[in-house]
């Protein structure tokens, strides 16, 4: 029996399980996460009591049908929650759970490791009460809690109507939603959006019902800073027709759209190509997500399509795999799943269209702005460094340089920033740019995890 | 067309930037030519160690004058590059260790380097943190460290400054000597002439004097090293065991650095260093046996470089014996940043003097045309099997 491997259990590795486990195999399906659901179908931790029918609003249905359906195989595969994948050699992955380090070979590897936020820092952006827009969602999610009583939220990203209509029904104040973008720019990215007229609607009707009962909503501003002393007490910007606008508040959430998770798909061997248009570097793949040989991704961690798209595409690698195994073959089914995952995520990049990341960003931002968080990098010290010669405008020379993405999230956070950065000073692709590496461990792992002695 | 100089440089490494320095600050006419980016490969990855207790006796009066360069780097090219002279702390775990670490304190000694030796009670007086396996050692203040992914860069500026030129994504393809000297082709296309060429190509070099009919078994590899989240600044000496297991320095924003063995064969062709995880586990463990208090910390990022090795652990320094005006400074067998900036002096006298006061015939390519001795420090920094593991 070949060992088919599950990294990530949100909806793309859930599927993906119960497709492999439907045809007879007993996949692993491996998370660092306590509970499956990853993180928009995220499972409240326990103790907590959350209404997730009203949480989860059009999405409910989905959400306890994905869990339903988990629930029914998860006796029958063998799934290891709480374990982190740090590194990969060949077919060997290495484990850290509970602070003991194992491997586990694999013959097939489905890589489903999710997205994170897109940010790009704003004067302010590391002062408590700031989160991302995903990351205020999770607190919801899992721990029944809201970023504040006052909440802006701010960027560009289909999250903002979204997150606010849940922190809305929940009781939380929205003093404002800010969208970088302009309006006009949203309907001009209309013709790829009717590609799924159900998820537009759902889109719309965001935005209708915060319109109706009153939140303010600004579209086309640009940042300037949050601000507070200890913690956020207000967020200042332009308005779209300039004029400088300050509004109180006790939390922000901040985000510009999502990128895929590719750092376990990269060690594992994928090829990465730019896009140009998205600005993300994004993992190559067949239309069934295969990656390499015995090389899969599914989800939003190989290429941003939401969660519809990411059952899908979790069932349609699962069904690739087993099928190259020679184990099952279900051509028929690849084939419309093939066709769903393809209209879900065309419709994801219109609306990844409608809400770019902000322009003049590189140019505008404040010296003293953090760029990188984890190493405490300026925007003026990557601007100073760039200056010099010898600063190829290149990602990981400019990181060697200036210790921009050295840290403990290897980038995650401020490599957007910092592309956007390198290609405003040499006006130059994304291709040119580069992109940041990926280096074991994925994520931090103690000393103590090694033992006494080598393994 | 093709355009001339007086002295090609192959490689913009530190040996080739430094070589360059030299070479423009006497008035000479120098081309350097970097396939890449200056400083990317193994001088702008490698640990930063300058250290000087416990090298090949044969290379004392180069190391020596080479860390005369560094602790001169504001004064000579205007940036410290965070030069540190944070002393050097040699440890053994058991008695034939200890004795080891006497004959190597005789060597320095020798070379007038002060080394004071510390037994079990004064190591844990001075050096608390150390943990209790190690049973005495050799302390050397004047060995430092430097940041080296700052060193070359800025070296090549000042180089700049003097008149060096330098061109980036730009690989030497083809060397011919002529009566005349050398032509040069670059792959795009351009040819240069020049009267003298500097091997300094890293890892690559052995490729290049192999054209020349010098073959050496010269082989890439590099240490495994990885760098934890920071922690409060206390270790500041760099921490050598002799056993190779941890080579580890703190860095005064708080990171600690360790690199490891044993060796890692590293890619030539692909240019790629991979870490086996298994070997960042092995330094895991030996590190947090040597500094027991480190081992709540994080490792938060491992990698590697590509470093060329000999069988017998010492550079080639020095003229090709086959062509005149090539010279060959390579095969740094991962202590090549702490006598960088020496080489590159000597190769700048040898060019312009036609001689170099420092000894370095030990070092000559010629060695090569005899067997050689594998030296036992090879046998034991590379897995059984050699490089290939
Ligand atoms: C991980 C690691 C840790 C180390 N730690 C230490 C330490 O702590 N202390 C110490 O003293 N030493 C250390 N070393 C060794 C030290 O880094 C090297 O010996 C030294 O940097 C060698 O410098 P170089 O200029 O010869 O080579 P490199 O830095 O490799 O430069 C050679 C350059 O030549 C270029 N090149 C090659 N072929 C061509 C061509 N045909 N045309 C144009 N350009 C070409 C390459 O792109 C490269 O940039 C370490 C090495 C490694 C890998």
């Amino acid at each position: 029996m070949p060992t088919i491997v599950i990294i990530g259990a949100g909806p793309a590795g859930m599927r993906a399980a119960e497709t492999i486990s439907r045809a007879g195999l007993v996949p692993i399906l491996i998370d660092e996460a306590p509970r499956a659901g990853g993180q928009g179908y995220r499972t409240p931790a326990s103790g907590i009591s959350i209404d997730t029918h009203k949480l989860m609003g059009s999405q409910s249905k989905k959400y306890q049908q994905l869990h339903h359906d988990f629930l029914s195989i998860v006796s029958s595969i063998d799934y290891r929650p709480e374990t982190l994948v740090w590194a990969i050699e060949n077919n060997t992955l290495f484990t850290l759970s509970h602070n003991t380090i194992a491997t586990i070979q694999f013959d097939c590897l489905i890589v489903a490791s999710g997205a994170t936020d897109r940010v790009y820092p704003m004067p302010g952006w590391t002062l408590p009460g700031v989160f991302t827009l995903g990351g205020m969602q999770l607190s919801l999610k899992d721990q029944g809690c809201a970023i504040g009583k006052k909440v802006v939220l701010f960027g560009s990203s289909p999250l903002l109507p979204l997150v606010a209509l849940q922190y809305k029904n929940l009781g939380v104040e929205i003093a404002a939603i800010c969208d970088t973008t302009g309006f006009a720019g949203k309907i001009s990215a209309l013709p790829s959006m009717v590609f799924s007229p159900g998820t537009f609607l759902r889109g719309l009707s965001y935005l209708a019902s915060l319109t109706l009962s009153r939140t303010p909503l600004f579209f086309g501003v640009k940042p300037l800073s949050i601000e507070g002393d200890h913690r956020v007490r207000g967020i200042r910007f332009l308005t779209g027709s300039g004029q400088e606008k300050w509004i109180e508040c006790d939390g922000v959430g901040l985000g510009y759209g999502l990128k895929p998770e590719t750092q376990i798909a990269d060690l594992a061997g994928a090829v990465f190509e730019p896009d140009e248009d998205l600005g993300l570097w994004l993992p190559r793949m067949d239309q069934d997500g295969r990656a390499g040989k015995n090389l899969y991704l599914a989800g939003d961690g190989a290429a941003i399509g939401g969660a519809d798209a990411a059952e899908a595409s979790g069932k349609l690698a699962a069904l690739a795999a087993l099928s190259s195994l020679g184990v099952y073959c279900d051509a028929k089914q690849q084939t419309r799943l093939q066709n769903t995952v393809r209209r879900l995520r065309a419709f994801q990049r219109g609306l990844a269209r409608a809400f770019a990341p902000p322009q003049q960003f590189a140019e505008t931002l404040a010296d003293e702005t953090v760029i990188c968080r984890c190493e405490a990098i300026h925007a003026g010290t990557i601007r100073k460094a760039l200056a010099l010669s010898h600063t190829p405008p290149e990602m990981n020379r400019v990181k060697a340089i200036t210790r921009c993405g050295m840290g403990r999230c290897q980038g995650r956070m401020c490599a957007p920033a910092l592309q956007a950065m390198i290609i405003h000073h040499a006006n130059q692709s994304l291709a040119q740019t580069g992109r940041l590496r990926g280096q074991a461990p994925i994520k931090p792992i103690p000393l103590s995890a090694a033992g006494e002695t080598a393994p | 067309m093709t355009s001339s100089t007086e002295t090609i440089i192959i490689g913009g490494g530190l040996v080739g930037v430094w070589a360059a320095y030299f070479l423009a600050r006497r008035g000479r006419k120098v081309l350097l030519l970097e396939k890449g980016f200056i400083g990317a490969q193994s001088s702008g990855v490698n640990f930063g160690n300058l250290r000087l207790q416990g090298r090949h006796p044969d290379q004392y009066p180069l190391s020596l004058r080479s860390q005369g360069i560094w602790e001169q780097l504001p004064e000579l090219i205007g940036d410290s590059c965070e030069y540190d002279r944070t002393g050097h702390l040699y440890c053994a775990f058991n008695s034939d260790e200890a004795e080891k670490l006497t004959a190597y304190a005789a060597v320095s000694r020798s070379h007038d380097l002060q080394i004071e030796n510390l037994d079990r009670v004064s190591i844990k007086q001075r050096f608390p943190y150390i943990g209790k396996k190690v049973i005495a050692a050799t302390f050397s203040a004047r060995d430092a460290v430097a940041n080296p992914r700052l060193a070359t860069p800025a070296t090549a500026r000042a180089a700049q400054a003097y008149g060096a030129v330098m061109i980036e994504n730009c690989e030497a393809t083809q060397i011919e000597a002529s009566d005349k000297g050398f032509e040069v082709h670059t792959q795009h296309g351009e040819t240069w002439s020049c009267l003298y060429v500097i091997n300094s190509a890293g890892a690559w070099a052995a490729n290049i004097a192999k054209q020349f009919g010098e073959d050496v078994p010269a082989f890439a590899a590099g240490p495994p090293q990885f760098v934890t989240e920071p922690v409060p600044y206390r270790i500041v000496p760099s921490i050598q065991t002799i056993d190779g297991s941890v080579i580890a320095r703190q860095i005064p924003r708080g990171n600690v650095i360790l690199a490891g063995y044993p060796r890692t064969a590293s890619d030539l062709a692909a240019n790629r260093a991979p870490v086996p995880p298994r070997k960042t586990v092995a330094g895991m463990a030996a590190l947090s046996e040597v500094i027991p208090s480190l081992r709540s910390c994080h490792v938060i990022r491992v990698w590697s470089g590509i470093e060329a090795y000999l069988p017998d652990m010492i550079p080639i320094i020095g003229p090709s014996e086959t062509t005149p005006g090539l010279f060959h400074a390579f095969g740094f067998c991962g202590h090549g940043y702490q006598i960088g900036p020496g080489v590159g002096l000597c190769l700048s006298e040898w060019i312009c003097d036609g001689q170099t006061p420092t000894p370095l015939e030990a070092f000559g390519i010629g060695r090569y045309r005899t067997t050689i001795a594998v030296s036992e420090k090879f046998k034991s920094e590379f897995d059984a099997g050699g490089a290939n593991a």
